[in-house]
């Protein structure tokens, strides 16, 4: 394979899964960490030597702990941004101490919200005390680029229940904010309990959206990604490779790599991936080949998400130039010297305005 | 056979009053089909037909029996068509017999269409043969409905045969009944050959099948003969009857039925009614009652898949060549793409030819609304037919209007009086007159506009009389109306596919009720969609569907793009079904809203 620039590995732990969640995660199983940190450092060998970024997802990657943690961090090979993604019942101050020494420059915190009553539905372990509590803690032990990920759309939340959680996580002043929407998948549990409640709210969710993006701009946070906020400077730049459509390669159970127009998906079953590395073999995957077309899409599809000009080198076949026109009359996109950007409105109408380009 | 010996004979019944059965028993008792052959309703051969239990097609059927004088007699029975869109056909059939079985259920008693027919066999001088069926049925009331059908015919009760077609009881009198109380054929065996076409059909083996009642003389195969009213001219490859399959004979003559194999191409070269005779020395004048019929009723017909549309215009093409009524031509519509302006004799009949095509030929259709056939008067005092909301032009263009009237009878148990009556005036009807056809049951006879019967007059007569009302009509020509065209605007653009032509006092309640069977119907999206309905420039009804705030992915990482690249595949599928009304983007059910406006009698109901 080609030498990626962006690394993910893929922790699969969860103390417990929540009923929203659709990742690759796997409960219990303490006795398996070791022997799969193992494996993911076994597998760290083929990766290339000097990425420009790597991302320790999940799962709950900081449920490792603190000595297991360790070795793995120091297995990682040297790079320009280093992000571990932690759930804040997980984080006492020697795990984040452990982070920190272990050369990690940015945390990701699983917040979600700060409404108990929210944090419930949503089957999560940690309550509000201890989502701040594990802010200040990551603080305290020297984290200096914070990412909150939060949620709009959990069943009941009110308005006012958005613009506590907005303030809240303001307080903490991070560096980065992932809002997204909740996303019910069909066929989880969550859905089936949830489905009537969420169509209810269907509507009040774009006021929601509106106010998360108002909100944040005001207060100095650039919405540089659909979902994603930042203060100047602090973009994720790991997440920045899959918006510009740059290849990267996923180690670890479940983890998806695309390199070209190969992606490779691994299998989600962890003794499997155990199994097959521990013997020196490649982890089990399906191969997804990407035509020119869909790679193309996907790349007008992500680089659109971003608050820049997308530059059409190489895509103009995909795009129908009669809608370009269209949508650019329409107020729903800007041609630029350096390509197009989604307008405000096209950017809240993203999904609509990319499918009416597309050929 | 002697003319003394023949009897041609029909069977006039309501839809599910017995008459299939009652022709299946006949074959069965005669001989003509082994008992081991016999399938239910032998003689309907659409499988469409045998599901809703009526006949589209006349047929002749020829059976011979031995009466109670030892001889055996040659029986025609000819097949009529049973609904409101085919009284021409009926009333060719009809022409073509001395007599009819009258046949009414013993639970259900008359029923509109029945006595519609019965009274266009009296005119046509037929004689009666009254008989009620179904007496084996516990709710059966043989003794109240034969006093029903004696004194609608003039008979005394006792006369009125009493029988079941199910269970075979009474079908020998019934048999005995039609040698001895329906006359032998009177025409002349040695005047010039003069038959009448009572119907027709297409194979596409052998071309057109005429069929025909020998009037007068006789046709031999090999004969050259023509259509005198049409002027076809064609020689016979083949004659014979059907017994119940096809017999060739040597020739037809005077007095009898059969069929004749024109190798024509197309039927309409051969209209029912029309008088075949000799190219040479051939009759002076042809036979009384022929007209040609003209379609009433329009819809557009659209392939839902526009790659279809090769497709529906062969099909159109082959059903043409057995269904001289049905017509299309062309039709391009905005929003619908290219399709077809079918004219149909009545609502049935277009149900018939929309099921056809999709069931026999695999078409998925989007049907528009129908309207009927209005005449319009323009500034320059010329009359012209308009057939389809497009073709109406400028409200001041034009002086004046004129729709179809048609001559309604109603029959309903007496407590449904009111509510029938309410509904008719409601409908712009005009009150003709009231009878009591017994102490129960009253007939009401109203002049209504064709339109309104169109839109949904009959679920409305089913529903306020909880199924118990029945119901015929006769088209009675052309009468001034206040017509007006309602079109119906999506962000500003006339979207032609939705106009329709009412009459004024309908205008704003259709409108309203479009435009808001329009708002159900037109998902939010990326712009506001303003639906408005306006007669010219002014706006009678307004609705708005507003513009969507949000439309995104939630997240996308590296883990995920397979799966929201196909979201966003799927999203751009369902926008290529879609019809791009300007800058809106309108699924094809919004189209189907105006026919929806009809079934949930937005009109009626006021929306």
């Amino acid at each position: 394979m080609a030498a990626a620039e962006h690394l993910y590995l893929h922790v699969p732990f969860c103390g417990h899964r929540c009923g929203y969640c659709d990742f690759v995660t796997v409960t219990g199983n303490g006795e398996l960490h070791g022997r799969y940190v193992d494996a993911l450092i076994r597998e760290l060998r083929g990766a290339p030597a000097r990425p420009a970024t790597i991302f320790i997802g999940g799962g709950t990657p900081s449920l490792l702990d603190d000595a297991l943690l360790a070795r793995l961090l120091a297995a990682l090979p040297a790079c320009d941004e280093l992000t571990v993604e932690c759930n804040p019942e997980t984080i006492t101050p020697a795990k984040a101490q452990v982070l920190v020494e272990g050369g990690v420059s940015r945390v990701s915190l699983g917040a979600q919200s700060f409404q108990p009553q929210l944090l419930a539905t949503l089957e999560r372990r940690a309550t509000p005390d201890r989502v701040l509590q594990a802010a200040r803690t990551l603080r305290q032990a020297g984290v200096t680029n914070l990412n909150l990920d939060l949620m709009f759309g959990v069943p009941g939340q009110s308005a006012a229940d958005l613009a506590a959680d907005l303030d809240q996580a303001l307080s903490l002043v991070p560096e980065h904010i992932s809002y997204y929407e909740l996303e019910a998948k069909p066929g989880t549990r969550f859905t089936h309990r949830h489905g009537a409640e969420l169509e209810r709210q269907a509507e009040a969710l774009e006021d929601h959206y509106e106010t998360v993006v108002a909100t944040l701009r005001e207060r100095g946070y650039h919405w540089y990604e659909t979902a994603n906020f930042c203060r100047d400077g602090h973009q994720a730049r790991h997440n920045l490779g899959y918006w510009e459509g740059r290849d990267y390669l996923g180690l670890g159970v479940g983890a998806v790599s695309t390199i070209g127009l190969e992606r490779r998906r691994n299998r989600p079953s962890l003794r499997a991936y155990l199994q097959a590395v521990e013997a020196g073999q490649a982890p089990p995957a399906e191969i997804e080949l990407l035509s020119p077309a869909e790679r193309g899409s996907e790349r007008l599809m992500l680089g659109l998400r971003l608050d820049r000009p997308m530059p059409l080198d190489g895509l103009e076949w995909l795009i129908d130039p009669r809608q370009l026109e269209r949508m650019a009359g329409a107020g729903m996109l800007a041609r630029e010297p350096g390509g197009i950007r989604l307008s405000e409105r096209g950017r809240f109408m993203a999904n609509d305005v990319v499918s009416t380009l597309l050929r | 056979m002697a003319l003394s010996r023949i009897r041609n004979f029909s069977i006039i019944a309501h839809i599910d009053h017995g008459k299939s059965t009652l022709a299946d028993r006949i074959l069965q008792v005669t001989k003509t089909v082994a008992d081991r052959d016999m399938r239910e309703q032998l003689l309907d051969s659409m499988d469409l037909e045998r599901e809703r239990g009526i006949t589209i097609k006349a047929q002749a059927v020829r059976v011979l029996f031995r009466a109670s004088d030892d001889r055996v007699y040659e029986l025609n029975l000819i097949d009529t068509p049973g609904h409101v869109d085919f009284t021409y056909e009926v009333s060719r059939s009809l022409a073509a017999c001395e007599g009819a079985l009258l046949v009414v259920d013993a639970a259900q008693g008359l029923e509109a269409q029945t006595l519609a027919n019965a009274y266009l066999a009296i005119e046509n001088d037929l004689d009666i043969v009254p008989v009620v069926n179904k007496i084996d049925l516990p709710a059966a009331d043989p003794d109240g409905v034969s006093a029903e059908l004696a004194e609608l015919i003039g008979d005394a009760p006792e006369n009125v045969l009493r029988i079941s077609a199910k269970t075979g009881q009474g079908i020998e009198e019934v048999l005995q009944a039609v040698v001895d109380h329906i006359s032998p054929p009177d025409g002349d065996p040695q005047a010039p050959p003069r038959a009448l076409i009572f119907d027709s059909s297409y194979d596409q083996y052998r071309g057109v099948l005429a069929f025909v009642r020998m009037v007068d003389g006789g046709f031999h195969k090999g004969d050259k003969v023509c259509a005198m009213a049409q002027g076809t001219r064609f020689d016979v490859e083949e004659l014979g009857f059907f017994s119940p399959g096809m017999r060739p004979a040597k020739h037809l003559s005077a007095g009898e039925v059969g069929y004749i194999v024109t190798g024509l191409k197309d039927v309409s070269q051969l209209r029912v009614g029309d008088t075949l005779t000799l190219s040479r020395e051939g009759a002076a004048e042809p036979l009384p009652g022929y007209k040609e019929v003209k379609p009433m009723v329009f819809a557009g017909l659209f392939p839902t898949d526009s790659d279809q549309y090769p497709e529906l215009r062969d099909a159109l093409e082959k059903l043409k060549l057995n269904d001289a009524a049905l017509s299309y031509e062309p039709e391009t519509s905005q929003a619908l793409g290219f399709g077809f302006r079918c004219g149909f004799l009545g609502l049935l009949h277009m149900d018939i030819v929309r099921e056809r095509l999709e069931r026999e030929y695999d078409l998925d259709l989007l049907v528009t609304a129908p309207n009927v056939a209005y005449r319009v008067q323009d500034v320059k005092e010329d009359w012209h037919e308009v057939h389809n909301p497009a073709q109406m032009p400028a409200s001041g263009d034009v002086l004046s209007t004129e729709e179809p009237y048609v001559r309604a009878s109603l029959i309903a148990p007496k407590e449904f009086v009111g509510p029938l009556m309410e509904l008719t005036q409601d409908r712009r009807g005009e009150f003709g007159h009231m009878e009591y056809l017994s102490e129960e049951r009253v007939q009401l006879v109203y002049d209504i506009p064709l339109a309104e019967v169109v839109l949904d007059y009959y679920d409305q007569l089913k529903s306020r009389s909880r199924g118990y009302a029945s119901f015929d009509y006769d088209m009675i020509g052309f009468r001034e109306g206040k017509l007006v065209k309602v079109d119906v605007l999506l962000a500003g653009e006339q979207v032609d596919s939705l106009s329709l032509i009412t009459h004024r006092d309908n205008a704003y309640k259709q409108g309203k009720a479009l435009v808001e069977a329009l708002r159900e119907r037109i998902p939010r999206q990326m712009f506001e969609v303003a639906i408005q309905a306006a007669i010219g420039s002014r706006v009678i009804a307004r609705e708005t569907v507003k513009a969507k705030r949000k439309d995104v992915l939630a997240k996308c990482y590296g883990g995920d793009v397979s799966r929201k690249r196909k979201l966003l595949e799927k999203q751009k599928k369902g926008k290529k079904r879609m019809k791009q009304v300007g800058n809106i983007e309108v699924p094809q059910e919004a189209f189907l809203a105006v026919l929806d406006l009809n079934r949930d009698g937005g009109n009626g109901g006021g929306g």
